[in-house]
């Protein structure tokens, strides 16, 4: 375990122990949990809720998966099917992705790596779980009911006219969710402006702040947009004013002009925060500082600015003007441009650096590879010729789980396995958790590499019936998807099992640099003993070096 | 450590610039006051002549203008530092691209409604 | 840990360095809190302006059955009690317990004086079949001359498009009110806090940001008020 293929660096196990205080015994009972203000009981709140959700909606992604093994409408009805689709996306997009890494890792984080002793707002973090919470049930009681069957997107008339399902108990759940985003971005954007340590200026933060300071910002002035939105989709369904209603003169297309504006930064809310992970493991595995520091920071905030500013993509075939579809597809090509800096950044972190291939690692490899094709395939998507051939295909599903899945579902991974031995002081098993690293990625390219393929031969999304000449490159990707599905039940089993048996793990097991690694594993609860001064750039390992050579390293 | 004067902190967050903590007077305010109830006058009276195309120009420049007051004087914007006065800018250059971008569509649609 | 060379105000929070750093994230929040209103009431803003360029006018004649006198007074009552929630603040700044008392009253007052004319205003509405839903009458659109309105009638389609004007009356103005009334409720908690001396011994931080959300709400309506009520009165009066 010490050999040069592995940076970790674990502690003596036949001596070491816990610490005897930390923030998860600080303090018993349940209401000790559901009362706090500590953003780090909020974030393993979080961290079970968006397990279980996550589950959830996997379910319902087999039960897609399943029908789409054969040509024929066999499994389910068409109306089932609708709602099949329609629960998985709007359970992963808003009860998963969305909140993932900003309120799990990020409400952990954020306070300790700007060296602060908690959010700005703790109480109102404490409401956004709840909030979270309560959608979710709301969202569960709509399942429940009989289901929703719009599509995650909404889209008039159909949910406002043609359909007598649940929309409303979703729309409810949903409005909920938008504020329990919001109110985790505003307490981000104020502690990080303002409660930052002494010596800790915006330029020595560590990548993964600026990442969410980004999405934060979208949190904030995107989501309320969706929120109105759903709210005249609901005065519309109960009291049929004709706001979105051609016969009525109202005009569908504003439903969908309004409910992109919140929803295309809303992929840039899900996926920013993993590039924070990723910037952070990279850094750490290669034991070299990020590359071009400042331009992965600024691009962070260049993808949040230009992120509100074209979102009409969504919308090419939808009766948009073709000038409106000309400058939204010019945005479209320009908001690749920061993305596409950080994968170089990275990859330039990764050049003569000391690389090493330890689970979170492998996650990150497989981050820059798969969100790279997602982005890529989004730059085809934006050309407008090939949108319209290619919009409401299987391309479009295959583009966007690349992104959503390869990229940000992987640097979820990656930043649960990382800062796992942070968040509870315990080590997962190392050859298991790689095991499910690379049967996720072989079961992520089976399940839809395919569904590139599949979606540019012209078979369309949403549909639960297809052309016979597709079904083998379908019956691939629900292989493929059972694989994905392992892949994504071991990690639950074996952190758990670590929670009791896992190796101890120390202060710094990776040897990073960052405030969360100077101070115990698990943390106390007001994080730092005195306030931290900072006098150091972000990824100084030399710093580090230096600071441990005159370490005496016990544990507890 | 006393994080007050002994250390200076080249990343001041709380007080960046080092402003005073201003009052308003109610003076201040009283002044504030009719001038919005004086525009509010203006623009009912201007809603009686016609104007054409200026008729909604003038009135939502009024109004923005006592928009404009509230926020620098009421809620004290003026005196606040430059975080709060970006903030501020940010939440209606966000509703501006909202509009603009949106209208982008609606003006240039062959449909001939617009 | 903090040393106590200043005064330590009792609410002041343990994950904060100093008071000042509470109270400057406290506004920073509650004007963050603020733009998300600034996008939410913005969805209905952008409807409104779309639907007036396409039907502007049903939007005329719709509007012209809004009264002024009642518009203009309630503009003048939220504008009084923004003075008021202002003239609080200071009073709460220079620790005067009993006018900071009695300003958080006057607002209040002023604010409650808006929605029950809010109140007087919805029910000639419904009187008058202009609530949109299935009770929604246009006949006094398409034939103001019967009700003895100085109006040009509308035709049957234009006349049914008097619908969303309404719409968007409701919609907008309803949403202020459900504001104006949450805002009520937490001027009576405030109140009550107040008199117990809660903001008379330098603690201002709730008094200043309630402030803001009141002071902003009071913005909505500034907007409201012309857009819906003084379209073009011009041709009649």
């Amino acid at each position: 375990m010490s050999e040069s293929n592995t940076i970790l660096k674990l502690p003596d196990q036949r001596t070491a122990t816990m610490p005897k205080r930390h923030y998860i015994n600080n303090e018993d009972g349940l209401l000790s949990w559901l009362l706090t203000g500590d953003h780090k009981r909020i974030a393993m709140l979080y961290l079970m809720s968006i397990t279980v959700f996550f589950f959830i909606g996997g379910a319902f992604a087999g039960l897609i998966r399943l029908e789409l093994l054969t040509p024929q409408p066999d499994l389910v009805s068409s109306d089932t099917y609708n709602k099949l689709f329609t629960m998985h996306g709007i359970i992963m997009v808003f009860l998963f992705l969305v909140p993932s890494v900003p309120a799990t890792i990020g409400n952990f984080l954020i306070p300790i790596m700007v060296g602060a002793k908690d959010l700005a707002f703790p109480k109102i973090n404490l409401l956004s779980w709840y909030l979270y919470v309560i959608a979710g049930i709301t969202i569960l009681t709509a399942l429940v009911l009989g289901g929703v069957d719009t599509g995650w997107t909404f889209t008039t008339p159909l949910s406002t006219h043609y359909l007598n399902t649940h929309v409303l108990t979703t729309a409810v759940g949903v409005f909920i969710a938008g504020f329990s985003s919001i109110f985790t971005g505003l307490n981000f954007i104020v502690t990080i402006h303002r409660m930052r340590a002494p010596g800790m200026t915006w330029f020595r933060m560590p990548l993964f702040c600026w990442a969410h300071y980004a999405a934060s910002i979208l949190m904030v002035l995107g989501t309320p947009v969706l929120a109105i939105t759903l709210v005249l989709v609901a005065l519309e369904r109960v009291f049929g004013i004709g706001v979105f209603d051609p016969t009525k003169g109202g005009d569908p297309i504003l439903f969908q002009h309004l409910f992109w504006f919140y929803s295309h930064p809303a992929v840039y809310i899900m996926i920013l925060p993993g590039m924070g992970v990723i910037s952070e493991v990279i850094s750490t595995f290669s034991r070299k500082r990020v590359f071009g520091y400042t331009a992965v920071a600024f691009s962070s905030v260049a993808i949040a600015l230009f992120g509100f500013f074209v979102w009409a993509h969504h919308m090419f075939i939808m009766g948009v003007s073709n000038y409106s579809a000309l400058v939204f597809s010019l945005l479209t090509m320009l908001v690749a441009v920061p993305s596409a800096i950080k994968i170089f950044n990275w990859t330039f972190t990764l050049q003569k650096g000391s690389i090493t291939f330890e689970t979170p690692m492998l996650y990150a490899f497989g981050f820059m590879g798969l969100f790279t094709i997602g982005g890529l395939t989004g730059v085809f998507l934006g050309a407008l010729g090939m949108d319209i051939q290619l919009t409401e295909t299987y391309f479009i599903v295959a583009h966007f789980h690349f992104v959503m899945v390869g990229g940000m579902l992987m640097a979820f991974l990656a930043g649960v396995h990382f800062w796992w031995p942070k968040m509870t002081g315990r080590m997962y098993p190392e050859s298991l958790s790689k095991l499910a690293a690379v049967t996720t990625f072989i079961g992520f390219n089976l399940t839809f590499l395919p569904q590139f393929i599949v979606g540019y031969l012209g078979m369309p999304r949403r549909y639960h019936s297809y052309p016979a000449e597709y079904q083998v490159l379908n019956v691939l990707s629900t292989a493929g998807a059972t694989v994905l599905g392992v892949g994504y039940m071991l990690p639950v089993l074996y952190l758990a099992w670590s929670l009791k048996y896992g190796a101890i793990a120390g202060n710094n097991p990776w040897q990073a640099t960052g405030l969360e690694w100077q101070i115990q594993s698990p943390p106390l609860t007001p994080n730092f003993i005195e306030t931290p001064i900072v006098d150091y750039e972000a990824y100084d390992y030399e710093w580090l070096a230096r600071k441990t050579e005159q370490e005496v390293t016990t544990v507890g | 450590m006393s994080e007050h004067h002994e250390y200076h902190d080249p990343a001041n967050v709380t007080n960046p610039e080092h402003a005073e903590h201003h009052i308003v007077t109610p003076l201040q305010y009283s002044f504030v006051f009719l001038t919005l109830l004086v525009f509010t006058g203006v623009t009912v009276g201007a809603a009686y002549v016609e104007l054409g195309v200026l008729n909604p120009i003038i009135a939502l420049a009024i109004a923005s203008f006592k928009a404009v007051v509230v926020i620098l004087f009421f809620m004290h914007v003026k005196y606040q530092s430059r975080l709060i006065k970006i903030t501020v800018g940010a939440g209606f250059f966000t509703f501006l691209a909202l509009v603009t971008m949106t209208l982008l569509d609606y003006i240039s649609r062959a449909w001939g409604l617009w | 840990m903090h040393e106590d060379h200043h005064e330590v105000l009792p609410q002041h929070l343990h994950h904060f360095a100093t008071e000042e750093q509470q109270r400057e994230t406290g506004t920073f929040g509650m004007w963050l809190f603020l733009l998300t209103e600034i996008m939410f009431f913005g969805g209905l803003f952008f409807a409104y302006l779309l639907f007036r360029n396409w039907y502007y006018d049903a939007f005329v004649a719709a509007s012209n059955q809004l009264s002024i006198p009642l518009g203009a007074f309630n503009t003048v009552m939220l504008i009084s009690s923004g003075f008021c929630m202002a003239v609080g603040v200071w009073a709460a700044e220079v620790r005067k317990q009993s006018l900071l008392v009695i300003m958080l009253i006057l607002t209040t007052f002023f604010g409650l004086v808006f929605i029950g004319v809010k109140y007087v205003e919805y029910k000639e509405k419904w009187e008058l079949h202009h609530i949109p839903g299935a009770h929604f009458d246009v006949s006094q659109f398409e034939n103001p001359a019967a009700y003895g309105l100085k109006e040009k009638p509308l035709a049957p389609d234009m006349a049914e498009k008097t619908q969303v004007f309404f719409f968007l009356y409701f919609a907008m103005t309803g949403m202020h009110a459900l504001h104006m009334i949450i805002g009520v409720g937490l001027l009576v908690w405030l109140i009550l806090r107040a008199r117990r001396g809660a903001f008379s011994s330098g603690y201002v931080a709730p008094i200043e940001n309630f402030g803001l959300y009141w002071h902003f709400v009071d913005i909505v309506w500034l907007f409201l008020f012309p857009l819906l009520y003084l379209i073009n009165r011009h041709p009649l009066h």
